[in-house]
């Protein structure tokens, strides 16, 4: 008796919205192995990771937080992945995002420049650095046949050392004890408050409107089609006369503003200046995010939960646990992985194999 | 296709069968490919499985070869039960197979190539071997020759090598005359006869009945997986044998003499350079095609086929805008999309992954090429004007399908292609090139297809039909031009020529190869 | 030792770990198959290479517990990739995120622990000859192992009749079989080796070239090994030359401070990314070249009838 698979005729969309809660359950399962296996109480460390992190108002304005960046960036890369074009260097848009509307801060942040205008110039700023950033890959790709994975990741490395120069080197704060970081940034230049005694600032609310303009982008313009043409059946979107350049272009731009957005959003909220590292990895979590989000606006929202309930559990973990922080990152391959394995159900059926018979 | 000359010899009637099928049947979650399928294959014999596309007859191959185990059913090998559980194991046995799509590896050499299907250590006597066997049932072949570089035919020649060197016992033939010239297929007639008088058996799978009518001693018919009658096919006419195989007589176009008009889609001088290195080079390509006429380009696979469809649709543009004229525009530099607009719809030779989207639906695929008609407002899709499009094609073309919210790759070959052939019409262009209409498709949905191109060539569109099967062809088109090695026949009346005109002018015989013998004979 | 042959020998140091990986990898490609986990399968044979090597002062023991920590994890791609026939790409990733994490979680303990690790060879009067001793004798074992693997896998590819097959399931994966060969199983030996390989590479890192384990030490040389089989164009030498080329980009740093160039560490340290970007799009141009030298089926999925 054996387990094979065979190809369903249909895709299942039932199979396709369950395949990411199958996952996450497989996950739950996983860490609990995994805690037993490092001599803690299972349900205690549940407790600890998943339920105290989330247990306070604060807590939940944590979650909120923490998935604003993961659900912009998250929104931007699934755009380019649903048409086949890998953008695996969020992180270093992030980081060029970051550098934009940071400098930005730091030049105007001291002068009389009112919030209302210059948060909105550091987002911009940010985006098209994010975008800049995203071209490079694209270009490579459009012009030179580049595989834009490698590249993009290389420059990941190039933006994180950039930054590294500029807040050991030019930027950094003359009255700050010689650590590596910049000035703090001017009060004009931080987001404001969005609930009172916590750090869940406006970002929350662009992010949910980014995820909306995604949402009407993808499922109702023409373009978002195409794009998901180009992502199915190259030669059917070369057939139908969708431009494949312009789709890698769209593809890396938007997944480059979004970060770069996301980018700003770290520098002028809960971090408030430059540091060598502005994120904890969100660029790449994020690509976790898209993927269990289904690469559907709505889904990536959610999932961006999860992963920032992932995130809070490390830290709380950290704290109260004594584990490392790198328990997250661990999570965090482990759920991609089992969406994955989990995502064959949506075009394969298992069947058990009854032998040949013979006559 | 012309009658060829001698009849086959008959084997002795008497002896035991080599091969012995009884019950085979083989489910599938969408069909039943094989219900209880008698069949046996005397020794020396060449017996032909006769059937349309979908009769089931790949799969029984494929279950003789070891690919596919079947579900219930025994298979006899010379008297004695047998289980085939691999290829490799049907190789032992002495089963030798070629494929219809050949199962070469285009950057190995052809020593490599057999080499890789051959069962013995013995590797460096196999170019020795190889010049030899090719030889003796004249399929010349040069072992150090990289694949990629050789034509269909050539290639051919080497997957029926690769099986000859085993010595087998019963060789199976799937479909090998559909990348032949009328030259070459006799050519390879010859060969197959001489193997049959050496007593090998033969399985000869094809539909095409001329050539079973020319070669086979004996014929068991499929239809929808089951046997529907054997014969001996030499006492058969061509009317008879298509009764017995679609239970009904062959479906005939009807005809409106053609009254052409001006030139819609003029190409003049069109120099492509081939984009795959294995492709093949575009040189000098000059035809018309008039509004009213539908001209048919005939053509081994691997002659420019598939460059020429790209240039002319738009999936390759091109440096001068005058190479292509559109209704008397310009059109060489326009992409797909643009060309489109301009009046042109085109059917590709791909159904799945090029003419239609696999996982999409019916309707999202209608919204492929489909731009007019409301289906996009400033930018935003209408679903219901996509669904309602959807939904006319589908009544309009017979499309049988649970809904249009099916995903197009659960149709059927003759159903999908139905739909794409439905919606490229339903755009009313003015110029449509249909690549292989009805390749893969069963019998009903064929003529189907073939009535709606002169249809649609009646009411005045001007219709370019590129494809491989020269009797349907000869059959629709007003006029017929050749493709060979990237050059293009001058279009001729197609009453005013015959498939033997043709088949010289596919091997490019108005150019005589080095040898200094007829480039038809060589092939 | 005079500079010059100091500086062959760091470059060839500093290039091995790149060319166990991208020999892995080459591979595993060649079998049709893209592993972009390359990254995170190096780090972990890397951090328990060191572990192993540390707790049992065997650094030889070391490197094989690394390579079959990378082949296993590399099973796990291959169960999802191959077997579920989830996206190639996607799968690969999903390794490198996780080897990342993994490594990261099991090598807390150890950041600050030193060990002894693996030191050049020292052949009697043949490493003392002038300029030739240290060039062809004063190599860190693995050095050698990473040259008779070139070796081998040359040798594997192109003159055997296993290597054959590989590569024709690389070309088609359906024609290979309807020939009968089993392109899964094939597939999945090419993956662990690849794995394997990759864990080595990871080792050396971790126990010959700088002994130690900090998180994430090998900084992105897991996707340079990829960018260096489209590099090679898939030819075994050529993996052997990028890979030594790269070796001494990344020594620029070091090699513009002894200049005393005055440039600032972190831009220096950009170059090897930089020009993995350069080369990447100078190779990838050339598309005939790619197309007669990729293999065919790379990375698409083979769904067998």
């Amino acid at each position: 008796m054996r387990l094979f698979l065979e190809a369903r005729p249909q895709p299942s969309r039932i199979a396709a919205w369950t395949a990411p809660l199958l996952a996450t359950a497989a996950t739950l399962v996983v860490g609990f192995i995994v805690f037993k296996a490092l001599g803690r109480n299972p349900l205690a460390a549940f407790n600890a990771f998943f339920v105290q992190p989330v247990a306070s108002r604060y807590g939940i304005a944590e979650l909120l937080l923490k998935a604003t960046p993961l659900m912009v960036i998250a929104t931007g890369l699934a755009i380019g992945y649903r048409a086949n074009v890998w953008n695996i260097g969020a992180e270093g848009q992030l980081t060029m995002g970051a550098i934009a509307g940071g400098g930005l801060a730091l030049w105007l942040g001291e002068s009389e420049w009112p919030s209302a205008a210059l948060l909105p110039l550091m987002f911009v700023a940010g985006a098209l650095a994010g975008m800049a950033w995203a071209a490079i890959p694209a270009w490579l790709r459009t012009r030179f046949n580049a595989n834009e994975i490698l590249t993009s990741l290389m420059l990941v490395y190039v933006a994180t050392l950039y930054l590294s120069w500029l807040v050991h080197g030019p930027w950094r704060d003359p009255e700050g004890y010689n650590f590596p970081q910049s000035k703090l940034f001017g009060d004009a230049a931080l987001l404001p408050n969005l609930l009172a005694e916590t750090r869940l600032n406006v970002g929350f609310l662009l992010a949910l409107a980014i995820v909306g303009v995604a949402w009407v982008f993808v499922r109702r313009h023409i373009v978002g089609f195409e794009m998901r043409v180009a992502g199915l059946a190259p030669a059917a979107a070369n057939y139908a006369g969708i431009d494949a350049r312009r789709n890698v272009w769209l593809g890396m731009l938007a997944g480059g503003a979004c970060a770069g957005i996301a980018g700003v959003g770290e520098a002028a909220g809960p971090i408030g200046q430059l540091l060598p590292s502005m994120s904890p990895g969100y660029g790449f979590a994020a690509i976790i995010v898209a993927f269990v989000g289904r690469l559907h606006p709505l889904g990536v929202a959610l999932a961006s939960v999860l992963m920032s309930l992932l995130y809070l559990g490390g830290e709380s973990a950290q704290m109260n646990l004594a584990l490392p922080s790198a328990v997250t990152g661990l999570f965090q391959g482990t759920l991609l992985f089992l969406l994955l394995a989990a995502d064959v159900l949506v075009n394969y059926r298992v069947r058990v194999a009854r032998r040949a018979v013979a006559a | 296709m012309a009658a060829p000359s001698n009849p086959p010899a008959t084997p002795a009637a008497d002896a035991a069968p080599r091969l012995a099928l009884s019950g085979i049947t083989k489910r599938y979650p969408a069909v039943l490919a094989n219900d209880h399928v008698d069949l046996d294959v005397l020794p020396g014999e060449i017996h032909a499985v006769l059937g349309e596309n979908g009769a089931g007859k790949s799969t029984l191959m494929k279950i003789i070869y070891g690919v596919v185990k079947p579900d219930a059913g025994t298979v006899r090998w010379q008297g004695s039960i047998v289980q085939i559980a691999n290829p490799a194991q049907a190789r032992k046995l002495g089963i030798g197979m070629v494929f219809q799509h050949f199962s070469l590896f285009d950057t190995l050499t052809v020593a490599e190539n057999i080499r890789l299907a051959v069962d013995d250590a013995d590797a460096k006597s196999l170019p020795a071997r190889i010049r030899d066997v090719s030889q003796r049932y004249g399929l010349p072949l040069d072992p150090r020759r990289h694949v990629h570089t050789m034509s269909v035919g050539e290639r051919q020649r080497v997957e029926i090598v690769r099986c000859l060197l085993q010595k087998p016992r019963l060789l199976i033939m799937d479909e090998p005359t559909s990348v032949l010239t009328p030259q070459a297929v006799l050519s390879l007639f010859d060969t197959l006869r001489t193997l049959a008088a050496e007593g090998c058996s033969i399985l000869y799978i094809s539909h095409k009945l001329d050539e079973i009518r020319a070669l086979c001693h004996r014929a068991t018919v499929l239809r929808a997986g089951k046997v529907t009658g054997q014969c001996d096919p030499r006492h058969e006419t061509a009317a008879s044998l298509a009764r017995m195989m679609i239970g009904a007589d062959l479906p005939h176009p009807r005809h409106r003499e053609a009254t052409a008009g001006a030139p819609a889609l003029v190409v003049d001088a069109l120099d492509v350079r081939a984009a795959d290195p294995f492709g093949t080079t575009l040189r000098g390509i000059s035809f018309a095609v008039h509004a009213g006429e539908i001209v048919g380009i005939a053509g081994v696979s691997g002659n420019g086929q598939k460059e020429l469809l790209a240039a002319l649709s738009g999936e390759r543009t091109q440096a001068r805008k005058n190479a292509i004229v559109l209704c008397g525009k310009p059109a060489g530099r326009l992409g797909a999309a643009a060309r489109r607009r301009r009046g042109l719809a085109f059917v590709p030779e791909e159904r799945l992954g090029r003419g239609a989207v696999p996982e999409m639906s019916l309707a999202e695929n209608a919204l492929l090429t489909t731009r007019g008609g409301g289906l996009v407002r400033r930018g935003f899709i209408s679903a219901d004007a996509v669904r309602a499009c959807a939904a006319k094609i589908i009544a309009a073309f017979g499309v049988r399908t649970p809904d249009p919210e099916a995903a197009a790759r659960s149709l059927s070959g003759g159903n999908l292609q139905k739909f794409i052939v439905g919606r490229e019409i339903s755009q009313q262009p003015k110029v449509l090139i249909a690549a292989q209409p009805t390749w893969g498709v069963d019998v009903g949905a064929s003529a189907q297809i073939r009535q709606a191109l002169i249809d649609l060539r009646d009411q005045g569109v001007a219709v370019l039909v590129v494809s491989e099967e020269l009797d349907e062809l000869m059959e629709i088109s007003d006029r017929l031009a050749v493709i060979a090695q990237g050059r293009l026949s001058d279009p001729r009346p197609a009453h005013a020529t015959s498939a033997e005109e043709i088949g010289l002018l596919m091997a490019g015989a108005h150019r005589t190869q080095g040898t200094g013998m007829p480039a038809a004979v060589a092939g | 030792m005079d500079t010059v042959t100091q500086l062959v020998l760091l470059s060839l140091a500093a290039g091995t770990p790149l060319v166990f990986a991208a020999l892995g990898e080459l591979v595993v490609e060649k079998s049709g198959v893209l592993n972009l986990g390359v990254e995170g399968m190096m780090l972990v044979g890397a951090v328990v290479s060191f572990i192993v090597a540390a707790r049992t002062q065997s650094p030889w023991l070391g490197v094989a517990a690394g390579a079959t920590a990378a082949a296993a994890l590399s099973v796990v791609f291959a169960v999802i990739a191959l077997t579920l026939r989830a996206n190639q790409v996607a799968t690969g990733l999903a390794l490198s995120l996780f080897g990342v994490g993994l490594s990261a979680f099991a090598g807390r303990d150890y950041m600050s622990v030193v060990i002894e690790g693996m030191t050049p060879v020292h052949v009697p009067v043949l490493s003392d000859l002038p300029v030739v001793g240290k060039l062809v004798f004063g190599h860190n074992p693995l050095v050698y192992v990473s040259w008779v693997l070139f070796a081998a896998v040359q040798l594997f590819l192109f003159r055997t009749r296993v290597g054959l097959v590989l590569r024709a399931v690389g070309e088609s994966p359906q024609s290979a079989h309807a020939i009968g060969y089993h392109v899964i199983a094939i597939r999945y030996a090419a993956v662990v080796f690849g794995g394997a390989c990759a864990g080595v590479g990871g080792a050396f890192l971790a126990i010959a070239y700088t002994p130690s384990w900090v998180e994430g030490m090998t900084a992105g040389r897991g996707w340079i090994a990829l960018a260096l089989v489209v590099f090679a164009t898939w030819k075994p030498w050529r993996v052997l030359v990028g890979a030594y080329l790269f070796g001494s980009v990344t020594l620029a740093q070091f090699q513009a401070q002894a200049a005393g160039v005055d440039v600032p560490s972190q831009l220096l340290a950009m170059l090897p990314y930089l020009a993995t970007i350069v080369v990447l799009a100078l190779i990838s141009r050339d598309a005939m070249a790619i197309r007669l030298n990729a293999p065919a089926s790379l990375g698409k999925p083979y769904h067998p009838e």
